[in-house]
């Protein structure tokens, strides 16, 4: 049995905000078929009540003086901006017809 | 007089720019003569701008002529990984996506360079978004290692490795999320240190994987390598996982190069069955070595280091898949397919497509599975489990060795289109490095000779606690000075692209 369903991969690239094409789909559903088989080890190791490390160091909010500083100004800001309207960025609709 | 600056070591540059035996200008001038005359083959650079980066030259000399102590490697230049913001260079990540983009500010591993007087030559290839051993995932064109131009320079920092094993610059930044400084140092014969994580900032470093990205430095020896380290890490208010500690003592332990007495642990799950030959050959004579210069040595076990890969390239890929979310198309970067007649949700998905390659869109994918409603405690939980163990081994074996060795590779620098098609093949070439990322602690590569089957360069890799990453610039020195001795030579005079 295969790990991972090319249907699989299609719904995933829906949520990574990635519009493949039909061939990468089939592509990608046998190759991450063997990356997902020999990464399960994992779960052979990791039984019981190990806990988890979402990290290295034992930090925990860290905080900052909440003081003002120089920022970008808006011409910095929009500088690599794919397009710009009166100093905001300019992004296509976000909502449909209906709305 | 051009050769002779390119031989120097930069703590030699850096001292005759200072006694005014030559100038940041000349030394930036040689190795930018040397850029034109064999990047054309090595494919180490992406941007170079000749004309910013001697006035850059010509402003330290000014500097250094008023009086100025900017430090020791002051007008020495440096090859910049294209993964650290720069606001006078274009920025990359050797990404499609962000195809001459230039950022708003500096990283701080840039200011700090520049603050200390280095040059920077130009912004070096990678594997796109650091994801990658042999840069051939970068959308720029892959880098060829000075040592057999058919072979990989190792990455994802492969475009730095190339650049300072053929003489194009004398330093390098990288960053080693899996090993990306370590195996591409390895490869190409260098000196290459993933500091303690936290060491060393992360502002300004185009995000990979967080809680294992580290920047470090590559040099063709030790000491030159631990200037660098100090130059660009410690304490970074503006990242909120950077250590406050005083950065080790990393120059003084690359000068003191003395290991009487020292315990050295042999990692037995980093050796045998899977590894070159020759690779293990000349990691075993160096063991011999180090206990010939008077090391304790003993073999130290660590179970769980052989699932650490398996849990890396969950946890890797699941950061990934977070922090790649960034990339979407409505600030800056490309953006593909925006008519007029297209959702910004289409454009997003349209734009990602075309700008990333497939090792991105593969890993984006399978950080995405690993974290999915479902599936998340079987795959990402796990990983994080096996992340504990692996921290736990590390922890076990420092209470009785001060350091740990291993190959840095299982393997030499491998053909390029070898692994192209494989990844699971790829991702082994991090079989050994993996391990300290995982953990966090300190990590050096220091070259311990050529394997006999290929004649190309063999790491050894010494890790050690966090926080303790002048142990590794230690053993690593007392090494390099033991070969030169035993050899009566350095290990890259015998590479093709020796000056």
């Amino acid at each position: 049995m295969s790990a991972i369903t090319r249907d699989e991969v299609a719904h995933l690239a829906r949520l990574s905000r990635l519009a493949l094409h039909e061939d990468e789909l089939d592509q990608l559903a046998a190759q991450l078929d063997v990356i997902i088989s020999a990464v399960a080890k994992v779960q052979e190791v990791a039984q019981g009540d190990i806990p988890p490390s979402s990290h290295a160091l034992p930090l925990t909010n860290v905080y900052r003086p909440d003081e003002a500083r120089p920022g970008l100004d808006p011409d910095q800001a929009l500088a690599g901006a794919p397009a710009v309207e009166d100093e905001r960025f300019r992004v296509p609709r976000i909502l449909g017809e209906e709305a | 007089m051009g050769a002779e600056l390119l031989r120097m070591s930069a703590s030699e540059l850096g001292a005759a720019i200072r006694t005014g035996e030559t100038t940041s200008a000349a030394a930036t001038e040689a190795y930018l003569d040397r850029i034109v005359e064999v990047d054309g083959e090595v494919h180490a650079f992406l941007h170079v701008d000749r004309e910013a980066a001697l006035e850059q030259a010509r402003a330290v000399d000014a500097r250094l002529a008023e009086g100025a102590e900017p430090g020791p490697l002051a007008g020495v230049p440096v090859a910049h990984k294209d993964v650290f913001t720069t606001k006078d260079m274009p920025t990359t990540a050797a990404s499609k996506i962000l195809e001459g983009w230039r950022p708003p500010y500096d990283a701080t591993v840039t200011t700090r360079l520049r603050e200390a007087g280095l040059v920077i030559l130009g912004k070096t290839n990678m594997d796109e978004f650091a994801m990658g051993s042999s840069t051939e995932n970068s959308a720029y064109g892959t880098t060829r290692n000075p040592w057999d131009l058919s072979r990989i320079p190792g990455g994802s920092s492969g475009g730095s490795s190339a650049a300072v094993a053929a003489y194009e610059a004398p330093l390098a930044t990288g960053t080693d999320t899996g090993g990306s400084i370590r195996q591409p140092a390895a490869v190409c014969g260098l000196v290459g240190a993933k500091p303690t994580y936290g060491g060393s900032s992360r502002y300004g470093l185009i995000a990979f994987a967080s809680s294992l990205d580290t920047p470090g430095p590559f040099a063709r020896n030790v000491l030159d390598a631990a200037m660098l380290h100090e130059a660009f890490s410690g304490h970074d208010p503006r990242d909120s996982t950077s250590v406050d500690a005083p950065v080790p003592p990393v120059v003084e332990a690359a000068r003191r190069a003395d290991i009487e007495g020292l315990r050295v642990g042999v990692v037995k799950e980093l050796d045998g069955e899977g590894y070159q030959p020759g690779v293990l050959r000349r990691f075993h004579e160096t063991v011999e070595l180090l206990e010939g210069l008077g090391a304790k040595v003993a073999e130290v076990s660590c179970p769980s280091f052989g699932a650490a890969l398996a849990a890396y390239y969950l946890i890797a890929p699941s950061e990934c898949s977070s922090n790649l979310a960034r990339f979407d198309a409505m600030r800056y970067g490309l953006r593909v397919g925006d008519d007029g007649t297209r959702s910004a949700e289409e454009v997003m998905a349209l734009t990602r497509a075309e700008g990333f390659g497939p090792e991105v869109k593969r890993r984006i994918i399978l950080g995405t599975y690993a974290l999915s409603s479902g599936y998340y405690d079987a795959y990402y939980g796990s990983a994080q489990q096996v992340r504990t163990l692996v921290k736990r081994d590390f922890d076990a074996a420092f209470g009785s060795v001060d350091v740990l060795v291993s190959p840095t590779t299982p393997t030499t620098a491998f053909p390029i289109g070898e692994r192209a098609d494989d990844p699971m093949a790829m991702y082994l070439a991090d079989l050994c490095t993996i391990p300290s990322n995982l953990a966090g602690n300190a990590a050096l590569s220091v070259p311990c000779g050529l394997a006999p089957e290929d004649g190309l360069p063999v790491g050894l890799q010494i890790m050690a606690p966090a926080l303790a990453d002048d142990r590794t610039y230690r053993v690593g020195a007392a090494v390099e000075a033991a070969l030169a001795r035993q050899n009566g030579s350095d290990l890259l005079s015998g590479s093709a692209f020796a000056v």
